[in-house]
């Protein structure tokens, strides 16, 4: 590109300036291929064998492997670290994880309290009540 | 909806036009004939002139294609203006009709209808218009405060308008075709539900959001990319305009909230149309988790509207008052602080529902909090002012009209927050006298100072300031008689969305409150001339120094309305409010050594794609569903093709630059 130097920051050209994110190499985005390959048979695994008797144990532990593998895409397959764009990506990773954790924790306790405090809504519900 | 005819339910029917049929045209309704021949008038005149004038090459060419933000900005304001003014007139209905309906009087407007206007006058009044007209202002400021030439990804930003404007055609089309939800502005199931609501409706409700609000996100991602990565030399984050940063801390929530809007409607439309039962009575649906989730994306959005707002009453008193903002790094703490805080107290919309004193004490407090951060913000305002030179002019009014309206709405707000008295005001007009109170008083007050601050530079000459006060006084006056009334009434106990009334006691404050709303009616018109009078004198009130306000951000530096390019030259920042600070050293405008400037290009992409997502909305709210599948390839054809399109940029070549700078330096030169 010509005129690069007042492109760099007249418009949207940004393809290659900026972020400086380091691209993978082959064998990074094949480890990356490779733990997320096992930690998708695994769950899979798991669940078509049956290996637990309690479904709940093979329920957290697949939430467990959820959590690795995004992980694991975020570090593989999107370059992330805490440098990359110059500290924004970890910025917003960590906003994201904060409102994440407000909504999911935050409905959970609410709904939680909800249902403890309120009679169910349909007769069907009340008829499945202890 | 009233049952099909037979004849007209034959399968071929149904087959092409889904649950369309002739009693979808609300021909027993007076009212809505009578718009729809004026709103058909209005629209055949409009055509014909621009038709007659042959003006439909210079719109698609110049506006409709357009990727610059500067025109981009102007169609939000437009578009904000026009749906303000439906907005607007659904207000007055309904103020008209409670002042009627007492002693055995039903009023003028049945249920059916009365209860499509009060759900489309919030819908339109947050989604189209206080959102088109902040993502306006933010696109026209927010580059040419940082030095940049364009948003980061024009195209983008054409795309994300269009697709606002798709919503609100949606909308606006549910007026003539139809109906409208019936349930309020959040629509809560299990009243929105397929059971309940079984007509189009909450369809048009879910569709005209859906498409609206991608548009909102993209352009969300558009502004936080921009001012992350586009800024001029030397202009770290603690330089940045305050208006930026708000727009940054408004984007940011954008960006966090909207996907929830999007998901919530995503799961009411499955209940909808393929039978789930996430929100149902029964079958394990829970109608609370709706209203649970809606909330986490509804308070952060209140902040989303509010928080540009902030940053227009920041730069506005720094101007108006001759001297630098009071507390910047505080004003930016704050602003963040109130970001962050604004996904802590969703549930205060709906302490009643029953979660318990330890829940709701935790959403109270945590809503106290936010007064502190916004707190501190009024003070540095006031002490902005404090010692300043102040200048009385449009702007500074509407920021001082600000500072007194909001700051009650802010303790009705924290009156609201105490548990104990929401469980009495809870969907009470006290509750709806505080949110007009807080969006009124800060919202559209800030975007008018906002339109009367900004207007010299996007078209270069100032506005009319005796018809802006005219205007300004009827709103102001006008907005504490309409409102008022409801704190009290709401005091008193009376509910929200009522139709009709038994107590004829009350009848007085329902009159006061309509008088307040003629009121504000004169100030809108008032408005509308102002522009029109101000266009009229235009050589009158022409401003050739692109800086009419002696203003502080660099928005003032180039002249105005500013060329495609925006600057010439990116300027390189030294201090916070970067063009004072250059105006203090004695800057130079360079005369010589110009360029080439690189810009993207127009595309009609964005509007035909927006065009396919309206097609696309009425097959899946009519159930034509030949319709909805053609034009959903169709909307993928045209995404995949432009990616094909390699002709994206162009070059301003060096001597259209020259001429544009050389003129403005003859301008200049004018003025001595």
């Amino acid at each position: 590109m010509s005129a690069h130097d007042h492109a760099e920051h007249g418009h949207g050209h940004h393809d290659h300036h900026g972020g400086h994110a380091a691209h993978g190499t082959m064998g990074s985005y094949m480890i990356g291929f490779g733990l997320s390959v096992f930690l998708t048979a695994i769950p899979f695994w798991l669940v078509m064998t049956g290996f637990f008797a309690n479904p709940q144990t093979t329920a957290i532990i697949i939430m467990a492997f959820a959590v690795v593998q995004i992980v694991v895409h975020m570090i593989y397959f999107l370059h992330m670290n805490t440098r990359s764009e110059g500290g924004w990506s970890m910025m917003a990773l960590i906003f994201t994880l904060v409102l994440v954790v407000i909504t999911l924790s935050g409905s959970m306790w609410v709904m939680y309290h909800l249902n403890h405090n309120m009679m169910p809504m349909s007769v069907g519900d009340m008829s499945q009540m202890p | 909806m009233s049952p099909h005819p037979a004849s007209e339910n034959s399968g071929i029917w149904k087959m092409i036009f889904g649950r369309l049929d002739w009693s979808a045209i609300p021909l027993h309704e007076p009212i809505l004939i009578g718009t729809f021949a004026m709103v058909a008038i209005g629209g055949i005149a409009v055509l014909g002139l621009v038709t007659k004038y042959r003006l439909w090459g210079m719109l698609w060419n110049d506006w409709f294609t357009t990727v610059d933000h500067k025109r981009i900005g102007i169609m939000y304001m437009i578009l904000g203006l026009i749906m303000f003014l439906r907005g607007f007139a659904d207000a007055i209905m309904m103020r008209l009709q409670q002042a009627m309906a007492f002693n055995g009087s039903e009023g003028y407007l049945n249920a059916h209808h009365y209860d499509q206007i009060f759900t489309a006058h919030g819908v339109i009044m947050i989604f189209f218009v206080a959102m088109p007209m902040i993502t306006g202002i933010m696109n026209y400021i927010v580059p040419l405060q940082i030095g940049a030439r364009d948003v980061s990804f024009p195209f983008l930003n054409n795309f994300s308008f269009w697709m606002t404007t798709a919503g609100a055609v949606i909308v606006m089309m549910s007026l003539f075709v139809g109906e409208f939800a019936r349930t309020g502005w959040l629509a809560y199931p299990p009243l929105s539900g397929i059971a309940y609501s079984p007509g189009v409706g909450v369809d048009y409700y879910i569709w005209g959001l859906q498409i609206a609000g991608i548009g909102t996100l993209l352009s969300g991602v558009n502004l936080i990319a921009t001012i992350v990565k586009m800024r001029a030399p030397g202009m770290n984050m603690m330089k940045l305009p305050v208006f930026t940063w708000t727009s940054l801390c408004a984007n940011v929530l954008i960006v966090a909230a909207f996907p929830v809007l999007t998901a919530v409607l995503a799961l009411l439309s499955l209940d909808r149309y393929v039978g789930t039962a996430f929100f149902t009575n029964d079958m394990g649906g829970n109608p609370m988790m709706y209203v649970n989730l809606i909330w986490i994306w509804g308070h952060p959005e209140v902040y989303i509207l509010i928080l540009p707002l902030f940053g227009v009453f920041s730069e506005v008193t720094s101007t108006f008052s001759s001297k630098r903002l009071f507390g910047y790094s505080s004003m930016v703490y704050a602003t963040v602080v109130i970001a962050i805080l604004s996904y802590l107290v969703w549930l205060h919309h709906f302490f009643t529902m029953g979660s318990g004193a330890s829940v709701n004490s935790f959403f109270g407090i945590t809503t106290m909090v936010i007064s502190i951060p916004t707190g501190a913000k009024l003070f540095n305002w006031l002490f902005t002012m404090y010692r300043g030179r102040i200048r009385f002019e449009l702007p500074m009014m509407w920021t001082v009209a600000f500072m007194l309206t909001f700051t009650v709405g802010g303790m009705t707000g924290v009156l609201l927050a105490v548990p104990p008295a929401d469980f009495v005001l809870h969907n009470s007009l006290f509750l709806i006298a505080h949110f007009h109170n807080v969006i009124i008083g800060g919202v559209l007050f800030g975007l008018f100072a906002a339109i009367n601050y900004w207007w010299p530079k996007a078209f270069g000459y100032k506005l009319d300031t005796v018809w802006g006060k005219r205007s300004f006084w009827l709103w102001v006056v006008g907005f504490w008689f309409a409102f008022m009334p409801l704190y009290i009434l709401g005091l008193m106990g009376v509910t929200r969305r009522m139709r009709v009334f038994d107590d004829p006691s009350l009848q007085i404050w329902f009159q006061i409150a309509a008088f307040g709303s003629l009121m504000i009616a004169a100030g809108i018109a008032c408005m509308f001339v102002q522009f029109g009078v101000s266009i009229k004198n235009r050589d009158k009130l022409r401003d050739t120094t692109g800086d009419p306000w002696d203003g502080r951000t660099l928005e003032w530096a180039t002249s105005s309305p500013p060329p495609d390019y925006n600057f010439a030259f990116t300027p390189v920042i030294h201090d916070n409010d970067a063009w004072a600070d250059m105006k203090k050293r004695g800057y130079q405008r360079p005369l010589s050594g110009y360029e080439a400037i690189h810009m993207p290009s127009n595309t009609g992409t964005g509007i035909i794609i927006a065009g396919l997502s309206i097609a696309f909305s009425v097959g899946m709210i009519w159930y034509m569903w030949w319709l909805a599948g053609l034009s959903f390839v169709g909307i993928l054809a045209v995404a995949i093709g432009h990616t094909f399109n390699y002709k994206r940029d162009f070059y301003i070549p060096k001597d259209v630059v020259e001429r544009t700078e050389g003129e403005r330096t003859a301008l200049l030169a004018t003025q001595g």
